[in-house]
């Protein structure tokens, strides 16, 4: 088992490696970095002067020694100008010559500086990851619960009318993207012009002061879409657990319908859903970008969009290597998870 | 012109009829739920000559009452569309003014399905749909979109006004609001209102219909056939082969999707050409996979084998040169003369980076298959022939895993769509003013709170279409589950 979890440590940081390379890689392709000085320094800067503000700032140099800037292994940049002022990565100009460090990179603990918000990306994240953080916890108080219960309640008798409609229902929650129902649900219970105003169309406040009134449909909005899924599978789970041999034999027992579900099937038919919970999450997090965007809830998602839509390098790095750690770590929770809750796996 | 209702003068007559029996198959629905709980749903008794009939009891007349009260509702929605294909939005308002546009949409789809019916014993897994109520439900949803958007995108049959045409003091207006000032021939209204450039929502729904049911068939096809090429031989092989692209399956699979696509189709990158470059690797693999399909089973016969690729070939690598090459951008290795079609940049890269998405959960699904298979004695008996590897993958293994990849294939065109959806929704890619549902209902949810119309109509559309293809595929799992 140690050895499994080191392999795929090994994997998950390798992952991690590749996949920051390519968002580096396509960040500083030319016509990004072009953009980018343009954006910082004027508009109508000439070819040579883009190229000299790229240079003074060690844009140019290879990418594979920019990455390793970046990753804190290779020396970060120190440029000369010509009338003696020297500017590097990793200090300010007053600082003493003799403190100044030589490498400065996520290694270090240094994220870097956001050229969009004007702070250090480590801050800028973290402050926005909690905030998803708490409408993330809300959604999973509301989607597992809900899901497992549709998914038990449909499995328990396949085939019935409660099946057949509880099934429909998650059918459609999975046809539902977030954007189709985020804008649903803003026009029916938001909009005047269907004078239902019970909820608030914007979550801008729920950041500070989270209400029934501003957090209710994001909230709402991301469940539904995973719901449907996790409930299928629930119930999928449920429906052979149900025709197992065990039950069959409760049953001649004369075990009460109720005593059979809740005792005897529903341990067992838990443990694929937990498997799919977790792989659930990552998606959520694609959910959390559209909502956070349609809800104007300024967290991690919203980041996303901001960074990306920006060339904001640093930034986009910070929030791609959160994101990556975040789908390799449910990856490997819920591998894990899954041999602790399966003896049937764990003594093979 | 008095603006229209939404169900204009039938729906006096009508429109209580529906409240009242819509309410009754609400609650009838929710008694028939909570007594199958209570009882434990249908009871049987068994009658002395061994036959089962139902034993009665509130449970089966809440059932009865659903099933009945249900087919009742479809009649008077049904009502509603038959006396706006005849009367037209004079006679059933803005639901009839849309019937009416949409008879050979309604021409189309009862014909599709009479024929099908009728013949349903001759063809095959596609017959057997017809076997199955939620997979008919499906299938005539998918079908409905496909039909408007073929109509509305090549024909020009179903939408009112042009898609991009503005019309002074249309702004915004709410659905049914009557044109000032209509000249002859024009239509007189706005079906489903203007959106905020005073442009026809109605019309521009069924030109966004084609876009979609242009892009995503075509795109999850591609990811197919990539997924297929990498995902038999990693299955089939094994060993460093299988790790390598199972590792990039996974890479891919770890990038946030919203985040790919920001990196993938902002403009800047387009000028570096690399989704280009992604394109013509990409798009090879049809090309490879016919080739290896073709050659596997004829190369016994030279004499056959050898034309045959040498005019396939031909025709799909002339098709994929013209795909690829284009006048301005990166890769053009066609001269103009002999290029076929260009394709418009925007829709090259959102084509692309859609494949690019799918491609490894496709890879994966067929390597799942693959290894599954490979230990069957079919193969096994194909080895001791003496077959070829890739005789084996495609001509034995894939045919054998075709139920499964069908139905995901459904599965896929809806979650192509939703990506579209999104690509759309966050702006990019498609250029702005562009009629496809995501960057319609982009551009709506600025004024949602206070003019919802311009994003529900294609949020709504997305919706049907996507449910549509979730039912089709459960319809088709459950028959193929049959056999």
């Amino acid at each position: 088992m140690g050895l499994f979890i080191l392999r795929r440590l090994g994997v998950m940081l390798l992952t991690a490696l590749c996949l920051t390379f390519i968002v580096f890689f396509l960040t500083n392709l030319y016509p990004n970095l072009e953009k980018l000085a343009k954006t910082q320094g004027n508009f109508r800067m000439s070819d040579e002067a883009v190229a000299s503000w790229l240079g003074d700032r060690g844009y140019i140099d290879n990418t594979f020694v920019k990455y390793g800037r970046w990753l804190g292994v290779a020396p970060g940049w120190v440029t000369e100008k010509e009338d003696g002022t020297v500017t590097g990565q990793c200090f300010d100009e007053d600082m003493p010559v003799e403190e100044r460090p030589t490498f400065c990179g996520v290694i270090q603990g240094d994220w870097g500086f956001s050229l969009v918000f004007k702070d250090e990306v480590g801050s800028l994240v973290a402050t926005r990851l909690a905030a998803t953080g708490k409408l993330m916890g809300f959604v999973l108080l509301v989607m597992v619960p809900m899901s497992l219960l549709v998914g038990v309640l449909a499995g328990m008798r396949e085939g019935s009318g409660l099946d057949r409609s509880l099934s429909t229902f998650s059918i459609a929650t999975t046809a539902t993207p977030e954007y189709v129902s985020g804008v649903i649900f803003i026009a029916v219970f938001a909009s005047s012009a269907f004078g239902l105003k019970w909820f608030k169309g914007s979550a801008t406040q729920a950041i500070e002061n989270a209400t029934f009134e501003n957090f209710t449909l994001p909230v709402i909005t991301i469940a539904l879409y995973g719901m449907g899924y996790i409930a299928r599978m629930t119930r999928a789970s449920m429906t052979e657990v149900m025709t197992a041999q065990y039950i069959r034999t409760a049953r001649l027992k004369g075990v009460s319908f109720g005593n059979i579900v809740l005792k005897h099937a529903l341990r067992n038919a838990l443990i694929a859903p937990f498997t799919v919970i977790m792989l659930q999450i990552p998606w959520l997090l694609n959910g959390v970008v559209i909502v956070e965007t349609l809800f104007n809830y300024k967290g991690f998602g919203w980041l996303l969009v901001q960074a990306a839509g920006n060339n904001d390098i640093e930034l986009l790095l910070a929030v791609s290597v959160v994101s990556v750690v975040v789908v390799l770590i449910t990856q490997l929770i819920s591998d894990i998870g899954y041999v602790f809750l399966n003896p049937r796996i764990r003594i093979s | 012109m008095e603006p229209l209702t939404w169900t204009g003068p039938i729906g006096q007559f009508l429109d209580p009829v529906l409240y009242v029996l819509a309410a009754i198959f609400a609650v009838a629905l929710v008694a028939q739920i909570v007594l199958g709980v209570a009882t434990g749903g249908a009871r049987v008794t068994t009658n002395p000559d061994g036959t089962l009939s139902s034993a009665g009891g509130p449970y089966d007349l809440a059932a009865t009452a659903t099933r009945w009260v249900g087919v009742g509702l479809v009649g008077v929605v049904l009502l509603y569309i038959l006396a706006g294909v005849f009367g037209g939005p004079g006679m059933a308002g803005i639901i009839g003014g849309m019937s009416q546009q949409l008879i050979p949409v309604w021409v189309a789809l009862v014909l599709t399905y009479v024929l099908s019916i009728r013949y349903k014993r001759k063809l095959g897994l596609y017959g057997k749909l017809f076997d199955s109520t939620v997979g008919m439900i499906g299938f005539a949803l998918v079908m409905f979109w496909v039909y408007a958007g073929v109509m509305a995108g090549l024909f020009d049959w179903i939408t009112t006004h042009e898609s991009l045409s503005q019309v002074s003091g249309m702004k915004n207006k709410v659905p049914g609001t009557p044109l000032r000032g209509a000249e002859e021939g024009e239509y007189a209204w706005y079906l489903l209102g203007g959106d905020n450039l005073a442009r026809d929502v109605f019309s521009r729904l069924f030109k966004g219909a084609w876009v979609v049911v242009q892009i995503a068939p075509l795109a999850t096809l591609f990811a197919f056939m990539v997924g297929i090429t990498l995902g038999l031989p990693a299955g089939y092989y094994g060993g460093r082969l299988d790790t390598v692209l199972s590792f990039l399956a996974n890479l891919i699979l770890a990038f946030p999707v919203i985040l790919l696509f920001y990196l993938l189709v902002t403009p800047e990158i387009v000028a570096t050409g690399i989704p280009n470059y992604m394109a013509t690797v990409l798009f090879i693999f049809p090309l490879i996979f016919v080739a290896v399909l073709l050659n596997s089973r004829y190369y016994t016969q030279p004499s056959f084998r050898t034309p045959l690729l040498i005019v396939v070939l031909g025709v799909l690598g002339w098709i994929y040169l013209s795909l690829i090459s284009d006048g301005g951008s990166k890769v053009a290795v066609l001269p103009e003369f002999l290029d076929l079609f260009d394709i418009d940049p925007g829709i090259l890269v959102v084509f692309v980076s859609v494949v690019f998405v799918n491609a490894p959960t496709v890879f994966r699904i067929v390597r799942g298959l693959a290894l599954d298979i490979k230990t069957r004695d079919y193969v096994a008996a194909a080895q001791t022939r003496g077959e070829g590897p890739w005789y084996i993958m495609l001509w034995e293994i894939l045919p054998n895993a075709r139920g499964p990849l069908i139905v995901d294939f459904c599965l896929r065109i809806g979650y192509t769509t939703i990506l579209l959806g999104t690509l759309g929704f966050f702006g990019l890619g498609l250029e702005s003013e562009s009629p496809d549902w995501g960057t319609t209902i982009n551009a709506g949810r600025r004024l949602l709170s206070v003019y919802p119309h311009a994003a529900i109509a294609p949020a709504l559309s997305l919706l049907t279409l996507v449910l549509g293809l979730n039912l089709l595929a459960d319809g088709l799992r459950e028959e193929s589950l049959k056999d």
